[in-house]
């Protein structure tokens, strides 16, 4: 910090620091001494008072020799051959009948960070390891680390180490954990310190007598022991089980972490221990201080993707207070999202909804969100609650519930009635550019069953020369081509005034670039057209069947205590690998957001790529689920009819739950009519889904897993052959199936 | 393994900087300074900087007494463990400088470096134990008169509101004692203090949605020596859902924890504590309950929102407090949040202490009440002129939180039958016990 009438400071303190008169006066000269330590905080540069305070601390003062101690660390590398003349007085202070004097000339002398000091050091560390009073074995300990952070790459000596290691018994716990963290520095490069069966044992019969802090350390540097027998493995678990329940937050932390460790052989151990830190837990996540509670929702966050029904009895705990500051209350609603079960999803709901018409459109937006992430699991409630949002006639609340929604029908298909008929009217309301942009993409996809789609589509078009944001132009140009392929006759005359303005009189190349592209598109015909704009309407992936997985505890385990819960896994990576990787984390953040990719995607590549690219997914569109089979009818033409194709998928059949089967061809538009239970070979099903004006039957097989890998057959029956038709379902089902085994 | 630690005022002036490994220049103050500013609204306490010149150092922060307490470290470390330790020297310095402010920080810097020298060497955390930090500091703290315009915490610049004056739980149980090491040392007192934390969601068919409490038992001992405290709770005194002991009213929590000095030999029989305090303050005990309040919630709102000729909007608050009449409420603020655009508020209040006032910038109505009896209801009619108000705007009315203070009453019902030193003090100490229930978040749906 710029100081001005540093000079003039710096040159009063020099007069009066060696003025006899204050040096006679205790008082006065520990006052100007404090002045100095004052400006030295400040960032006042007093390096120039060296000698003078070299002076000052030859004093029986002991709070005046503190004061100089702190100034002459603090310089002691600027001014290094100054410092050696205060040398002596440290080491005659070494000597001293007083424990504490003896302590804090040692602690000050190896704080000197400078070259050429380890030769005067070395002495009074090694009679400092053999003091009577612990006060000064602490001390002496450290310098050992101190001393050989000063000079790095000399060879180890082997006599301080054995010494270090013995004093591993030392009666003092703190001599003891000094001794390990010394240890770990000076053996750093050999893997630092070695527990062995004889110290683990030796440091776990004396966690007891420790405090927590040294706790924490001692189970930090027990993660590395691993016990030969499960004997042993179950007497050190008894042993830490009461530090689970510590009234340290921080003890708890690293005792589950060192148990979760030590039994990671042993999944319902794990459990088990994650089950009884959640009181500590909970307790932590209510503390008064504000970063602790963050530190603790952070956590349990980890736990949820192991095991979220753990707390969701506990809902209520995560419900935001009043005063919380904002970065807790959105944790909050994180994990409210996580742990909403069949019992609490009311509940739940009714107090996220109270969030989202907070002051804080940020908290706003993020409790809408949320609401939206439970809707993949729960849609009514969640559509209902959304809706009604929509009627406050709020900016950004409208904005976030249309992206919401955008999100919602991308995952979740059988929304798409219910939103398109939410969505009258929202256009008037929203502002910014992200609402304007789901908006419109939702009006182009899903156009045809919007009714007043192309009015809304055409306001938007009026006013496109007060439109300031390119993306938005971008997504209104698709948009409404997309609209012109599925209702031609309404839209025709307003794309054509679209693209001309476009064309003619944008001044951005890439809005322009796009509606050339479109406008040369459509002079390909209509079918060229649809080929490239028509992507899927939802997730291909089917992520929502696969999002809520509970991961393994061992997933987690590793980084549970660590920073790393705190600040994300994305900004984490951005953090461990350097800023090179800036670009590639923002990279796959974008990718996170489907809808977008698959824009990209078909408009990256020139047109034929394009082509190439979504030919198939055209005639995913084709499946229909049709009217219902009943298993006699199915039976009937199964037996009628004969197999056009047959095909083997090059997989095994998905080991997942039956319903999970079902829902996810479901999803799809492919019916399941019937298939074996549980784990019997050979394994069938039976489906069934209309086609491009036929009936598709298909039967999936799989035989003896033994022989031919496990791949699964399927034979496809038609009514009326199309070879077209097959190969659309045959994709779709790849994919469908495919996805599911992805996620076992 | 803690890098530097440093105190920052809230403007960024350095207060407290130590550098215990050499590992980072003093530069990264001001990087850390920068960046907790940059931020918009409230930034979680783990900071990252990835810098060329400070490739992976990462600042963890608390932020106390309108201070910043931050440390830096260049390895990954719990951050339990460094949060944990932040709020101890914060503590510590609270016990030590009497109160916490950038004042008494400015005037004991000495007295600080002294403390974080003795805690800290190398980065490694030594002790933060009272006891045994009392042999090692020299330096006498430099108490700061307290300000004595009344409370002043709770005006803002040239008297403005602040809500974070009006939210914050009033400081009547924290509030400063003179230290003993001060001029009026020598008065040999105990202070022991119930603390909870009440936090409700009632729904608006007036069903209590939650309820929990956080509670605990502070001590706050300036008594130069103390060998034993014997702290007694009541007996009917019963944790866990199964446990129920004696046949009067019990009192009841779900989970508590006790500080590790304190001795338990005589809790599971008679409900005492046995603790040797050392100076300073220190939780001897938390504990838990929720979902099961004891007593009734201590407020109740019946609201009633009308349309009144098209733009006027007509609130009608009653009010009521079920506390015991002897107690009263103190300090009660209730927000009541109104449509956005709200333009103008007059309001109907059945006492002229009480206050309201609309405040524009975070939509809501602001009523306040000094003092509210038990068993008393007040009410208060608000007519909020709204431009374009329209049914669905209603919705926006609500939910109502209040923040208060309730003095000398717990709401577990919770009891320090007695409290006995051994040996017996001569004469001069004196013990206070004290209780206070805050409110921490209550809030009403309408």
């Amino acid at each position: 910090m710029p100081y001005f009438g540093s000079d003039e400071t710096v040159k009063e303190l020099k007069r009066a620091l060696s003025n006899p008169n204050v040096q006679s006066d205790r008082l006065r000269y520990r006052n100007y001494v404090l002045r100095v330590i004052r400006s030295m905080t400040q960032g006042l540069d007093v390096s120039s008072l060296f000698m003078d305070m070299v002076k000052a601390s030859a004093t029986v003062d002991i709070v005046q020799k503190k004061l100089v101690y702190l100034y002459m660390c603090n310089y002691a590398s600027h001014k290094p051959d100054l410092a050696l003349l205060a040398i002596n007085t440290l080491r005659k202070d070494c000597a001293d009948p007083n424990p504490m004097i003896r302590g804090l000339a040692l602690r000050n002398m190896c704080n000197f960070r400078m070259p050429g000091i380890t030769e005067y050091i070395q002495q009074p560390i090694l009679t400092g390891l053999r003091d009577k009073a612990s006060y000064v074995r602490r001390v002496a300990v450290l310098g050992c680390a101190k001393m050989h952070g000063l000079q790095p790459g000399t060879e180890i000596d082997a006599s301080v180490v054995n010494e270090l290691y013995a004093l591993l018994r030392d009666p003092d716990p703190v001599v003891m954990v000094n001794c390990l963290r010394a240890l770990e520095e000076i053996l750093k490069d050999e893997g630092g310190v070695v527990i062995n069966k004889p110290i683990a044992h030796h440091l776990l019969n004396r966690l007891k007598d420790v405090d927590s802090w040294a706790q924490c350390e001692v189970l930090t540097f027990l993660l590395r022991y691993h016990p030969r027998s499960d004997n042993e493995l179950f007497d050190i678990l008894s042993l830490l089980d009461d530090f689970l329940h510590s009234s340290h937050a921080h003890v708890t932390a690293a005792t589950l972490r060192l148990f979760l460790q030590l039994a990671a052989a042993l999944p319902a151990v794990q459990a088990d221990a994650v089950l009884r830190v959640r009181g500590p837990l909970l307790a932590t996540c209510g503390a008064q201080s504000r970063e602790l509670r963050f530190a603790g929702l952070c956590h349990v966050q980890q736990i949820l993707r192991s095991q979220p029904e753990q707390y969701g009895a506990h809902y209520k705990r995560f419900f935001c207070g009043y005063s919380e500051p904002s970065y807790i209350k959105f944790r909050k609603m994180e994990i409210l999202v996580e742990l909403v079960n069949d019992e609490n999803v009311a509940l739940v709901l009714e107090e996220l909804r109270s969030y989202c018409t907070d002051v804080s459109p940020e908290l706003a937006q993020a409790a809408i969100t949320a609401i939206g992430r439970i809707g993949r699991t729960y849609s009514e409630p969640c559509l209902d609650i959304l809706t009604g949002l929509l009627a406050l006639k709020q900016e950004h609340i409208t904005s976030a519930v249309v992206q919401t929604f955008r999100d919602l029908v991308w995952l979740c298909p059988q929304n798409v009635p219910a939103v398109c008929h939410a969505l009258d009217g929202s256009e008037e309301t929203i502002q910014d550019s992200e609402g304007k942009q789901a908006l419109l993409w939702l009006l182009g996809v899903h156009g045809a069953e919007i009714s007043s789609a192309p009015y809304v589509l055409e306001i938007y078009i009026d006013g496109l020369k007060a439109e300031l944001s390119p993306t938005v132009k971008l997504e209104l140009l698709t948009a409404t081509v997309r609209l012109f392929l599925s209702r031609p006759a309404e839209t025709q005359d307003m794309l054509g005034r679209l693209l001309h303005y476009c064309i003619a009189e944008e001044s951005n190349m890439c809005v322009r670039d796009r509606a050339l592209l479109y406008y040369r598109l459509l002079q390909c015909g209509v079918q060229e057209t649809k080929k490239v704009l028509a992507g899927p309407k939802s997730d291909p992936s089917m992520a929502v069947l696969t999002g809520r997985l509970q991961e393994p505890i061992g997933q987690w385990a590793s980084i549970f205590n660590t920073l790393e819960p705190l600040c994300g896994a994305e900004s984490w990576q951005v953090t461990a690998s350097g800023p090179e990787s800036d670009i590639l984390a923002q990279r796959t953040e974008g990718d996170a957001i489907p809808v977008h990719r698959t824009e990209e995607d078909v408009l990256a590549g020139t047109a034929e790529e394009g082509l190439s690219g979504v030919s198939h997914t055209d005639e995913e569109l084709m499946l229909s689920a049709g009217p219902h089979l009943s298993h006699e009818a199915f039976e009937r033409l199964w037996l009628e009819l004969g197999v056009s194709h047959c095909e083997a998928l090059g997989f095994p059949r998905p080991h997942s739950a039956p319903e999970t089967l079902q829902a996810a061809l479901q999803l799809v538009k492919i019916q399941t009519l019937a298939f074996s239970r549980g784990e019997t070979l050979p394994w069938k099903a039976y489906v069934y889904t209309h086609s491009c004006g036929t009936l598709i039957l298909a039967e999936l097989l799989q035989k003896d897993s033994e022989d031919s890998e496990g791949s699964l057959v399927v034979s496809v029956k038609q009514q009326s052959e199309r070879e077209q038709a097959v190969q659309g379902f045959l994709t779709v089902l790849r994919r469908a199936l495919h996805s599911l085994s992805m996620e076992n | 393994m803690i890098s530097q630690v440093f105190i920052l005022s809230s403007k960024g002036d350095y207060l407290i900087y130590k550098d215990f490994r050499g590992e980072a220049g003093k530069d990264s103050i001001s990087v850390f300074y920068e960046m907790v500013t940059a931020l918009s609204g409230d930034q979680p306490p783990v900071v990252m900087v990835t810098f060329r010149t400070h490739k992976d150092l990462h600042f963890i922060h608390v932020k106390q007494g309108g201070l910043y307490w931050v440390a830096s470290t260049k390895v990954n470390p719990s951050p339990f463990t460094i949060i944990e330790f932040l709020n101890r020297l914060a503590a510590l310095t609270k016990d030590y400088c009497g109160s916490l402010s950038e004042k008494s920080v400015r005037m004991n810097f000495a007295l600080i470096y002294e403390l974080l020298d003795e805690m800290v060497d190398y980065g490694y955390i030594q002790t933060t134990s009272t006891d045994i930090l009392k042999n090692f500091i020299q330096t006498e703290a430099v108490s700061s008169k307290p300000f004595s315009l009344f409370d002043l915490s709770n005006v803002g610049l040239f008297g403005a509101e602040t809500q974070q004056s009006k939210v914050a739980p009033s400081a009547a149980a924290t509030r400063p004692i003179m230290s003993g090491r001060g001029e009026q040392g020598g008065k040999n007192e105990i202070f022991v203090d119930v603390i909870e934390r009440l936090s409700v969601v009632i729904g608006s068919n007036g069903m209590l949605m939650k309820a929990d409490i956080e509670g605990e038992i502070r001590v706050k001992c300036y008594l130069p020596s103390c060998s034993e405290m014997r702290i007694g709770l009541n007996e009917e005194f019963s944790i866990g859902k199964s446990q129920l002991r004696g046949y009067g009213a019990a009192v009841h929590v779900d989970e508590c924890s006790f500080h590790q000095a304190v001795k338990l030999d005589e809790f599971d029989s008679f409900r005492i504590l046995k603790v040797c305090p050392s100076q300073g303050e220190q939780t001897v005990m938390q504990y838990q309950l929720c979902d099961n309040l004891p007593c009734a919630p201590p407020f109740r709102l019946f609201p009633t929102l009308e349309r009144d000729y098209g733009n006027r909007l007509l609130i009608y608050l009653k009010l009521r407090c079920d506390l015991p009449p002897k107690s009263s409420a103190l300090n009660v603020s209730i927000t009541v949040p109104v449509p956005k655009g709200s333009l103008s508020l007059s309001q109907e209040l059945s006492s002229p202490d009480q206050s309201a006032e609309l405040q524009p910038k975070n939509k809501a109505i602001l009523w306040e009440i000094p003092r509210f009896p038990g068993g008393a209801q007040l009410s208060a009619l608000f007519k909020v002129e709204v431009p374009g108000l329209s049914s669905a705007s209603l919705l926006e009315v609500g939910p109502v939180s209040m923040s208060f203070e309730l003095p000398k009453y717990t709401c577990t019902g919770l009891q320090i039958r007695f409290l006995r030193l051994t040996p017996t003090q001569p004469g001069l100490s004196q013990r206070w016990v004290r209780y206070v229930t805050h409110s921490d978040s209550y809030t009403i749906r309408i």
